[in-house]
This record gives structure tokens, C-alpha cells and sequence, in this order.
């Protein structure tokens, strides 16, 4: 192998490089965000772990739903009615984005768009 | 050695020949049952469409309400403040920025002369009214539009009630839809609109646009929904300056007040079929 000496420094190099975000954050160790739950509420329109991986699905089914297919029936869960509904139901409840939605978006480094057009509650 | 090609180029051709017959024959007997399921499909389809029960979502040729609008400008010429708050109302409830660059703005509802509606009815010699007077003018949610025929991404299209809407997930702000409509009824969204829109007087039940969004009337679709007349109608009051109903039930109000008045659409030549009516 020509030039070994070389194309080993730059390996390792680029292995450093690649691997920064590793060992520049090891020991550091980030809990999970604790999120405030509603205080008239009890439960949710699915249950809470499912509501946790699949909240965006059902927005988006809610959003095809409501928007393309003009079905705004809403969803009853034990006598009360919940509108399929981003802005006009889940803030109901959930009425802060900065200590709901933001807290594990901003932890999982995630940024969803629904906040360009629909209003959050004033906080 | 010959000899052994031959036969093999035979029974390989014979083979070949015999799979592509069988393929097609069994094709056209599947293909034949699945388009005698889709006639029994569309048969049925069509029958709770006549009941009224029907949903028609994709709402091609035949949505089963089409909810259209009269607009009295003579209503307008009387009381020239009605235009103002008409175009507030709808303004205000939708959220829409005042944006002052005038090549920015966003309207879904505005006022303008007679010679700019209806560029066909040109006369050399105007009348003095119609010179002096505005009336209102707003997407005409035809019934071929072709805003929707040239959206390359489905975001404007029609739902069961005929209304042209906009879906603005879907917007990729290309514009196409604002070329097609010969009406200029679209504004796009050059920038942000929230800095244009006033806080203290937003309508918080209803959504705002984000930069790069095409958008304009949707016959308060989410009004209609709660069985609530568009803000614009409501505006009016009781004076009849704008009608709002289902011109596809031969009952209703605004088809009665078709029959009595003389009204014009604008731009009919181009074969768009336009929902709103005037009475000039």
C-alpha cells in the first residue's frame, strides 16, 4: 500500500470527526422531559402510550379526514364528543405548546409545521 | 450440434408463444370480472347519490350540493358602507393580513368596478352608475374550474358541497392555479402573514396561512358546516344583498330569486360555469 502512513492519519481523522457527537457528549446523560399533564382531563382520545408513537398519524388522519373527505364527525369516548381537531380540540385540554407540545419536540429535535397556520393557545 | 439448436429455438418459441396466449386469456377473464364488479360499484354509488345520502368525495361531474351566491350590487349602490363591512367581516373571520405593498396583498373578498368584474360587458359609452359604484367579487367556485384542473399536487379541489377549497398541507406554492383562474381570485403568500395580522382581533377558532401558500375564498366551508351563513351573507343582514344557498335543490331561495331577477355571471364565455350571480 502506497502513502500508508498518510491514509492512516486521515482515517483516523475522519473516524474522530465522525464519532464527535459521541464522546463530546459522554457522561452527559439527558432525562427524558417531564410533561404537564391537563387538570380537566383524565384521559385521552386513544390511550396513552398509543397517543405517544401515533399522535402524528392520527393528526394526519384527522386532517385527511376533515379537510378532503368533508367528514368532521366527531369522536365519542364515553358520551362526550371530541372534534377531530388539532386547534379546537387537543390545545382544549393540552392548553399550553410550550410546556406540552415544545417539551419533547425540542428534546427529540423535532419540528413540526402545524404551528406556521394553526394558533396556539396564548400563553 | 445444428440440429440440436433448432429444435431447442422451436420449442422455446412454441413455448414462449403458448405462455403470452395463456397470460392474455387469463388477463381479459380477470380483467372482465373486475370491471363488471365496477359497474355494479358505480351503480351503486350513483342510486345513494339520487337518495341524497351519498358522499361523493372526490366530486367529479356529479357533487350532490352545489352551493352558489347572488350578489345584488343595487343592495351595494344604496348603502355604500355594506361593501366595507362585508369585505371585514369575511376578512376578519378567516384571519386574512392586510398587507399594504399593494403587489402582496391577500384578498378572498373585495370590492371593484363594474368594468373590472365583468371586462366582457365593456361598454365605449358607460353608464354614470356603474362608472361611480363598486360591487363585490370573490372566488366564483365554479363548476369547472380550472384552478383545479392545473393544481399539480390535488391541493385545490372540489368537495361534496361544490365548493372549490384549498387543502394548504398540500400547497407547494407553485401557482399554477393562480394563472388558471381567469378570475383573480387567488393571492399567494410572499411572506409570513402573521406580522399583517391583528393579534388582538384574530378569529383563534380559525387557522392562518404560512409563506409560500396559495389561498383565497372557501365559502366559509367551516361555517356551512355548523349550518351558519358565510360571514360575507351575514354582513348583509336581512338585506338581501347577498344570497347564499344550494343551487342544485330547485327549492331554495337563491334558485327562486334566479328565476324572478336577471342576472349575469361573470365571464361566462370561458366555459368556467361560476356559482356567483349579480344582478348589475
Amino acid at each position: 500500500m502506497y502513502d500508508r502512513g498518510k491514509i492512516i492519519i486521515g482515517l483516523v481523522i475522519f473516524v474522530l470527526l465522525v464519532t464527535i457527537p459521541v464522546w463530546y457528549n459522554r457522561g452527559t446523560t439527558r432525562t427524558a422531559p417531564e410533561l404537564v399533564k391537563p387538570t380537566n382531563a383524565n384521559s385521552c382520545v386513544l390511550p396513552v402510550e398509543e397517543m405517544r408513537a401515533k399522535h402524528m398519524q392520527l393528526l394526519n388522519t384527522w386532517r385527511d379526514e376533515v379537510v378532503r373527505t368533508s367528514d368532521n364527525s366527531s369522536i365519542v369516548i364515553e358520551g362526550k364528543a371530541y372534534p377531530k381537531s388539532l386547534q379546537l380540540n387537543c390545545m382544549e385540554c393540552h392548553t399550553s405548546k410550550v410546556n406540552f407540545c415544545d417539551k419533547c419536540h425540542d428534546y427529540s429535535s423535532v419540528r413540526p409545521y402545524c404551528w406556521d397556520c394553526h394558533i396556539a393557545p396564548v400563553e | 450440434m445444428d440440429q440440436k439448436r433448432r429444435t431447442f429455438l422451436k420449442v422455446a418459441g412454441i413455448s414462449t408463444l403458448a405462455g403470452l396466449g395463456a397470460a392474455t386469456g387469463v388477463g381479459r377473464l380477470i380483467g372482465g370480472a373486475e370491471s363488471a364488479m365496477a359497474a355494479a360499484e358505480e351503480a351503486q354509488v350513483n342510486a345513494s347519490a339520487q337518495n341524497g345520502t351519498g358522499q361523493n368525495a372526490a366530486c367529479g361531474d356529479a357533487c350532490i350540493n352545489r352551493y352558489g351566491m347572488l350578489i345584488d350590487a343595487r343592495k351595494f349602490r344604496e348603502d355604500p358602507t355594506l361593501g366595507e363591512r362585508v369585505v371585514l367581516a369575511c376578512h376578519r373571520e378567516h384571519n386574512v393580513p392586510n398587507i399594504p405593498i399593494k403587489k402582496d396583498e391577500i384578498k378572498w373578498i373585495w370590492m371593484t368596478h363594474y368594468d373590472n368584474a365583468f371586462p366582457e360587458q365593456a361598454n365605449l359609452y358607460r353608464d354614470e352608475v356603474n362608472a361611480q359604484f363598486q360591487l363585490p367579487i370573490l372566488c366564483n367556485h365554479c363548476d369547472n374550474p380550472p384552478c383545479v384542473r392545473v393544481c399539480p399536487t390535488q391541493a385545490t379541489f372540489r368537495n361534496a358541497d361544490g365548493i372549490v377549497m384549498m387543502d394548504y398541507h398540500r400547497c407547494i406554492g407553485c401557482r399554477f392555479c393562480m394563472a388558471g383562474c381567469p378570475y383573480g381570485s387567488r393571492s399567494f403568500n410572499w411572506s409570513d402573514p402573521r406580522p399583517y395580522i391583528d393579534s388582538a382581533d384574530m378569529n383563534r377558532d380559525f387557522p392562518t396561512r404560512t409563506r409560500g401558500v396559495v389561498e383565497k375564498c372557501n365559502f366559509c366551508d367551516e361555517r356551512i358546516r355548523k349550518g351558519l351563513l358565510p360571514a360575507c351573507v351575514e354582513a348583509c343582514g336581512d338585506s338581501k344583498a347577498m344570497v347564499f344557498g344550494n343551487l342544485n335543490d330547485p327549492n331554495s331561495e337563491i334558485r327562486q330569486m334566479l328565476k324572478q331577477h336577471h342576472t349575469v355571471q361573470r365571464n361566462p364565455s370561458l366555459g368556467t360555469l361560476p356559482s356567483v350571480f349579480y344582478i348589475v
